[in-house]
């Protein structure tokens, strides 16, 4: 069995609606290590070696965070520049993450026709994403399509159930290795495989 | 007396009471002996502004002793009593009893009669309550064992007086018109005369249990607050009258009253109406007896005069000094038990008056000890000096004093002032980043201990000059200062400022009103011992209610900076008196006002940030 763990990025999370939500409805899947950074580190000081002991047990790392300013919340930079260290993630003798997969699982207020070319946005979510993909690569590993919540400034309280549902469905199927390496290459964003 | 003379008469002795008082203090002369100089200013010998009717005052004014006695009984509490009942009766009843023999003797051998001996025994073995109980708390001496075995003394002594006022009369030589007016008893049988005074003070307890108390509630719930005044007036001038009529001491009665009612409910509103009165009659009383002071008589004798006070003072101080060995007092607790109990208290003044009038003793007898009396009150600050400048520090053995600094032999760029309980977190943190520290720390057994662990630290006081130079302070970069206390502290920082204005200063405070002194020095980086921790505690309790650990943490962030912010405001707004902050309610105002700042304030912008409810409705509109 895939395990997958995923770095959980909310800095009020008691104000978000789809996250609360997100995270609510997969709390109790089997191999999967729901870890809530900001609770963990209130004052950002995260911890290495903890972080690179979690990284090893898991073989799927998903960042699950809210698309704040076309990036992440502060913490996981934090998180990758004190984690991913050189000789150990990266560099001639950095293997650890060897053949592991990195994704992003993120809600965004706009609507998915805003994040196109020429779009109120200017570019597409997989180009806004760019760095997360360089960076899997550059540790060895191999960068999945995002899993992507849009439109969530409009979105009502009944379509709620259906995005968590999803949600949940896409973390089985990664875990029960459901989806083939050449349908995950050619996927924009996960949602697309269910 | 009409009106006019009334009202000038009045005018000059609280004029007199007013000026006299607060010099005699300043002068550390304390209050009794204010009064008495002010009696002594107005009286027949200095200005002339009272002549023969001074004596009529003495007389009106010593029912402020009846009313004094009365508020000794109503203090009394049991429990106190039979704690200290070992230092109370040994200490106390052997100095009472030693001092009064010696002191008789002394004046038989000196010819007097044998009751005036007597008289002059008892009078002059009693202390000045007063007067040592001030010296004491205001140096900060009562907890010590010489101030725990004065304290037992002076009450001993409190209590001898009302036995002392019953043998009085005894002593009254047969010819002379003892007591004013007439009592119950003239004229009738041994017999009847006893069952008269026991059935009086039977009288006194039953009616203070049975009567006076339902009496009590009665008044108070008529709700006039001048009229339980009155009724406690009252009370202590109805037992004063009763006890006239058969023939016994008012204050004896005012005593015995007072104990019965020591453990009612009403006894503090008892104790708060009579004590200004008392107050106000025993100052008249002081004023009168230092206006009866007959200067010409002692003046014509002054090293009769002068020899009669230190030869009393000294066999006073003798006498203690025994017992105090007897009890295990140490050296130095015993020298200052004995010097600061050598006086002879006011009380005497009472007495003294007493043997006058009942005819014990003559008049220029009375004037000279009256006179002596003032002497050796006055002395005692004096006494009390001499002690503490010359006795104290060869008899005892402090650190400070027996320690010489020590020779510093490293310097680093951060100096340590205080290895406390905050220091030695600071000295260790620093320690592990590999930035050493020169420690200078006041409490030699710190020193031992650190020593002992292998830690290089120094004794001696840092707000010396020459000892931080020797401690590298002109090449350093950093002074934290984390001193015991507020006082050592702003001592170091006035210094640091004044010679090595190079340091930078980082200083631990512990109060509000600690911040604030520091703020005045101009102190920039002010660290107070109990914010962080508070506020840490404040989170986990956010977090433990549920918060998110990151909204507690920014929170107690966000409070830290509003905290500092109002307190530099509220400095700010603050008086420059430098006593400004130190009693307690003050201490609570200033909390209080803190607190109504985080009212009004919003401080927390917590509910702004990460907030999308505006982008949502912008987003519904489009």
């Amino acid at each position: 069995m895939t395990r997958i763990l995923i770095l959980f990025a909310h800095p009020a999370l008691e104000r978000s609606r789809i996250h609360a939500g997100l995270i609510h409805s997969i709390r109790d899947l089997q191999g999967v290590t729901l870890h809530d950074l900001y609770e963990a580190y209130p004052d950002l000081n995260v911890d290495p070696d903890r972080e690179q002991e979690l990284l090893l047990r898991h073989d799927i790392i998903l960042l699950q965070h809210p698309f704040y300013w076309y990036s992440a919340p502060a913490i996981i930079k934090q998180w990758q520049d004190l984690v991913l260290e050189h000789g150990w993630a990266y560099g001639h003798s950095g293997t650890a993450l060897q053949g592991k997969l990195l994704g992003n699982v993120i809600s965004t207020g706009g609507m998915q026709s805003a994040y196109v070319r020429g779009g109120h946005h200017g570019y597409t979510i997989r180009e806004f994403l760019l760095p997360f993909e360089q960076t899997a690569r550059l540790c060895n590993m191999t960068y999945l399509p995002p899993f992507v919540i849009h439109g969530t400034h409009r979105m009502e309280q009944p379509d709620m159930p259906y995005c968590c549902k999803q949600y949940r469905q896409m973390l089985e199927g990664l875990r029960d290795d459901r989806y083939t390496p050449g349908a995950l290459a050619e996927a924009v964003y996960l949602n697309e495989l269910m | 007396m009409n009106e006019h003379s009334f009202f000038f008469t009045a005018m000059i002795y609280l004029a007199a009471a007013v000026v006299c008082v607060p010099v005699a203090k300043k002068l550390g002369l304390g209050s009794v002996l204010g009064y008495l100089l002010a009696g002594i200013f107005i009286g027949p010998d200095v200005m002339g502004f009272i002549g023969a009717e001074g004596q009529d005052i003495l007389h009106f004014a010593e029912f402020g002793v009846v009313m004094m006695l009365f508020l000794i009984g109503i203090e009394l509490e049991p429990a106190l009593l039979w704690k200290l009942r070992a230092p109370i009766i040994g200490m106390g009843g052997m100095q009472v009893l030693i001092t009064t023999a010696l002191i008789t003797g002394l004046a038989l051998w000196l010819g007097q009669p044998l009751r005036a001996a007597l008289a002059l025994g008892m009078t002059l073995s009693l202390s000045s309550t007063a007067i040592v109980l001030q010296s004491l708390k205001e140096k900060g001496l009562m907890p010590s064992a010489a101030g725990q075995s004065s304290f037992s003394v002076l009450l001993f002594q409190d209590i001898a007086v009302i036995p002392m006022l019953a043998i009085f009369p005894l002593l009254a030589p047969p010819g002379a018109a003892a007591m004013e007016g007439h009592s119950l008893r003239d004229g009738l049988p041994g017999w009847a005369q006893t069952l008269i005074v026991l059935g009086a003070v039977v009288l006194i307890i039953l009616a203070g249990r049975y009567l006076v108390r339902p009496l009590m509630r009665v008044v108070a719930r008529a709700r006039v607050r001048e009229l339980f005044t009155t009724f406690a007036l009252l009370l202590v001038v109805g037992i004063s009258v009763l006890m006239t009529v058969v023939g016994l001491s008012p204050a004896l009665g005012a005593f015995l009253g007072g104990v019965v009612l020591a453990n009612s409910e009403y006894k503090h509103e008892l104790e708060s109406d009579i004590e200004p009165f008392k107050g106000l009659l025993l100052g008249l009383f002081f004023i009168a007896v230092g206006a009866s002071i007959d200067f010409g008589l002692i003046l014509s004798q002054p090293w009769r005069m002068l020899g009669l006070v230190i030869a009393l003072m000294t066999v006073k101080c003798l006498v203690l000094l025994a017992l105090g060995r007897l009890f295990r007092l140490s050296t130095d607790q015993n020298l200052l038990f004995g010097f600061s109990l050598s006086q002879v208290g006011e009380f005497a003044f009472v007495l003294l008056s007493f043997t006058h009038q009942s005819g014990i003793l003559p008049a220029d007898t009375t004037s000279m000890m009256t006179a002596a009396v003032a002497l050796s009150m006055a002395f005692t600050p004096l006494v009390i000096m001499v002690y503490e400048k010359l006795l104290q520090p060869r008899f005892t053995i402090t650190e400070s004093a027996a320690r010489e600094p020590d020779a510093i032999t490293e310097k680093h760029p951060v100096i340590l002032a205080g290895f406390g309980r905050a220091g030695n977190i600071i000295g260790r943190f620093l320690l592990a980043n590999g930035v050493r520290t020169t420690i200078l720390d006041l409490d030699s057994d710190r020193i031992d201990l650190l020593h002992n662990l292998g830690i290089q630290a120094y004794y001696g006081d840092a707000s010396r000059h020459d000892l931080l130079q020797a401690a590298g302070a002109a090449d350093a970069k950093v002074i934290i200062i984390a001193a015991d206390s507020i006082d050592q502290t702003t001592e170091i920082v006035k210094v640091v400022r004044k010679h090595f204005p190079n340091l930078q200063m980082l200083v631990k405070a512990e109060s509000i009103s600690d911040v604030f002194d520091l703020m005045e020095l101009g102190v920039l980086h002010i660290y107070r011992e109990s914010l962080d921790t508070s506020l840490r505690m404040g989170a986990d309790a956010l977090r433990m209610l549920g918060y998110r650990a990151y909204h507690a943490q920014r929170a107690a962030g966000t409070f830290r900076q509003h905290d500092e912010k109002a307190l530099k405001e509220l400095s700010a707004l603050r008086d420059d008196k430098k006593t400004y902050l130190h009693t307690f309610k003050e201490r609570i105002e200033e909390i209080a006002r803190l607190i109504n700042r985080d009212n009004v304030k919003p401080w927390n912008n917590e509910t702004v940030s990460w907030d999308e409810s505006s982008l949502i409705e912008e987003a519904k509109k489009e």
